[in-house]
């Protein structure tokens, strides 16, 4: 019980980070159907400068200020001088366009930065609490919290604001949204800040957990891309959901069958999702037009 | 009549052109060196020559061809220094084996399209990975194992030199077959489905059959050239299967120009030859290979060769 409940702990935390991600890629994925394979250099740069950052003296809540500001940036960057320039090309072309901005971005991280592994200190101590005989480690706690209040945070903003449903708008019918006077432009640059900042709020929260270095962004990114797809492309609640499953089953795989494999797990699940339920958990059924 | 004439000539003339290009070239080979960078530009043309098919004429993307790269190889080596196989009949036993594997896999990956299709191909090559990475036993783990030189009837090939003569003449092969299937019924079916893969369905043409073909065909190019790499190198790692690996052969078809067999090897060439350029720059490189990637699906989408080509017709003013 204890054992299971410790796998679970890891699970959740590994979980809300891929959540994150997922979220991030469904963002993207509504709002231009690009799939954005950068989506983990955002994890990787919010992590990589709130720990250079604090380690050159900088207070925490500066660095992460700094940190969310400088991958949003990046994130609209992205967006401007390679996605727009590119709207018409065909799926293939975009796919390697963000692979492209990957690879670029892990090198700008390497000539910024450096190779090595940098560490970051848990934001409240190291003092493990007990459950029912597993350990939590406080820093899990503020992984899931933070998580969970961005993706509230998100849901408000989609749900409640008038930005936010017009970004929902441009998602469902990207002509008839620009009809009715959305600025298409602006909400595809809104979307990259936005998953942008989700990666980097990922990036922060995970780091004094598994450290970070200009290759971590990604398993990430790859697992967050399952966990988009395990709960249909494009559908953001299944994202998290997905992010959860994917995290946990992990955890599980890693505990009871083998540590080796536990990387290849979310693989498995993601051959399985697209073998048998194409559409993921939650997602729309597609048409294809002729 | 006079079109298709004109049309296979010029691809022979390609042909010519390309042996020409590749017999020629070792004049300027200073050292062994320019051999190795030549004999790996030849290997990733091979690859890239099937994958094209898959991508280019098929309209299917695959982010896991460096997984069948690495079947082959680590089939070759295990075969060859576990069992004592001789080296051409592992290569052919590998051959056959990822071509089986890939035929299996076919039809369920090769039914979804665009994004899950590159997940479900990036999927497979992961798993692949870390299986080799995980047992040890078999492949050396992370650390990679040794393999022996490539030996055809007693004969062992041993300088860059015998090795760039072997993989020119394979990749004039490459070209040959691929040049055929292209101009086959099946190319001709195929071209129908990536234009247009419904409406090629209601005429009658059996597009998915034609798309495991090219799968299957791509797949053994890889695995072949797998088992060429591994006992030429001496020296595989679980690397060889990795993304990046298959990023990189994805990129070199695209950027060649996609449904273009001679851009196919055009691509293949500049992205090896150019990150050895490139470390001289040393930390700039990984910026400079991902710039070069975006700044050509911007503004080149169609790749170099097909916009050149494009380039020289507007030039001539449709004379032609």
């Amino acid at each position: 019980m204890a054992e299971l409940l410790q796998y679970l702990f890891a699970g959740l935390t590994s979980g809300a980070i891929y959540a994150l991600a997922g979220l991030g890629f469904a963002i993207i994925y509504n709002a231009s159907h690009v799939i954005n394979f950068a989506q983990g250099e955002f994890i990787m740069i919010g992590g990589m400068a709130t720990a250079t950052l604090t380690a050159a003296g900088i207070p925490l809540p500066a660095a992460i200020l700094a940190a969310m500001i400088l991958t949003m940036l990046v994130g609209m960057a992205l967006e401007k001088f390679a996605i727009e320039p590119a709207r018409n090309a065909d799926v293939v072309t975009i796919i390697i366009i963000t692979i492209g901005a990957s690879i670029f971005l892990r090198g700008a991280a390497q000539v910024v930065w450096d190779k090595e592994f940098h560490a970051l200190a848990p934001f409240s101590g190291e003092t493990p609490i007990r459950i029912l005989g597993a350990t939590l480690m406080p820093q899990s706690l503020w992984v899931f919290g933070v998580s969970m209040a961005a993706i509230a945070l998100l849901w408000w903003f989609f749900n409640r604001t008038l930005f936010g449903k017009a970004m929902l708008a441009t998602s469902f019918n990207r002509l008839a949204a620009q009809l009715m006077g959305i600025g298409v432009k602006r909400v595809l640059l809104v979307s990259f800040a936005l998953s942008a900042l989700l990666g980097a709020v990922g990036g922060i929260v995970v780091t004094p957990i598994a450290f970070t270095n200009y290759e971590a962004g990604i398993m990430l990114g790859l697992k967050g891309f399952s966990a988009a797809v395990l709960g249909g492309l494009g559908n953001g609640m299944g994202a998290v959901v997905g992010g959860l499953i994917v995290g946990i089953a992990e955890a599980l795989g890693a505990g009871y069958v083998s540590s080796a494999y536990k990387d290849a797990i979310a693989f498995v699940i993601i051959l399985f999702v697209l073998f048998f339920m194409p559409n993921g958990l939650f997602g729309k059924k597609g048409v294809d037009r002729v | 009549m006079s079109k298709t004439n004109s049309l296979w000539t010029a691809r022979m003339g390609g042909m010519a052109l390309l042996a020409a290009v590749l017999a020629l070239a070792p004049l300027g080979f200073a050292n062994a060196y320019y051999y190795d960078v030549a004999v790996g530009a030849l290997f990733n043309a091979i690859i890239c020559v099937g994958l094209n098919l898959l991508i280019g004429y098929g309209g299917q993307i695959s982010l896991g061809h460096g997984a069948f790269f690495a079947l082959g190889a680590y089939g070759s080596a295990i075969a060859t220094s576990r069992w004592g196989v001789p080296s051409v009949a592992a290569m052919a036993a590998s051959a056959v084996l990822v071509g089986l594997m890939a035929f299996v896999m076919a039809r369920p990956i090769l039914r979804l399209k665009g994004h899950y299709l590159a997940m479900a191909t990036l999927g497979i090559g992961m798993i692949i990975y870390i299986v080799l990475k995980t047992e040890a036993q078999w492949t050396g783990g992370p650390d990679g194992m040794g393999v022996d030189p490539l030996s055809v009837a007693g004969l062992t090939l041993a300088t860059d030199r015998q090795w760039y003569w072997l993989s020119a003449v394979l990749l004039l092969l490459a070209v040959w077959l691929s040049l055929n299937l292209v101009q086959s019924p099946v190319g001709r079916a195929l071209r129908a489905g990536h234009g247009a893969e419904i409406g090629a369905q209601v005429v009658g043409v059996d597009t998915s059959h034609y798309k495991v073909l090219m799968f299957v065909v791509s797949a053994v190019f890889a695995s072949v050239v797998g088992s060429l790499f591994a006992h030429k190198n001496g020296f595989i790692t679980p690397d060889i299967a990795g993304f990046h690996r298959s990023i990189e052969l994805v990129t070199m078809v695209v950027l060649g120009g996609m449904a273009s067999i001679f851009g196919a090897v055009i691509g293949a060439f500049i992205l090896t030859v150019l990150p050895q350029m490139l470390t001289a720059f040393d930390d700039y490189e990984a910026m400079i290979f991902g710039a070069i990637m975006m700044g050509t699906m911007i503004f080149l989408p169609k790749g170099l060769l097909p916009s050149l080509i494009l380039l020289i017709r507007k030039r001539m003013g449709g004379r032609s």
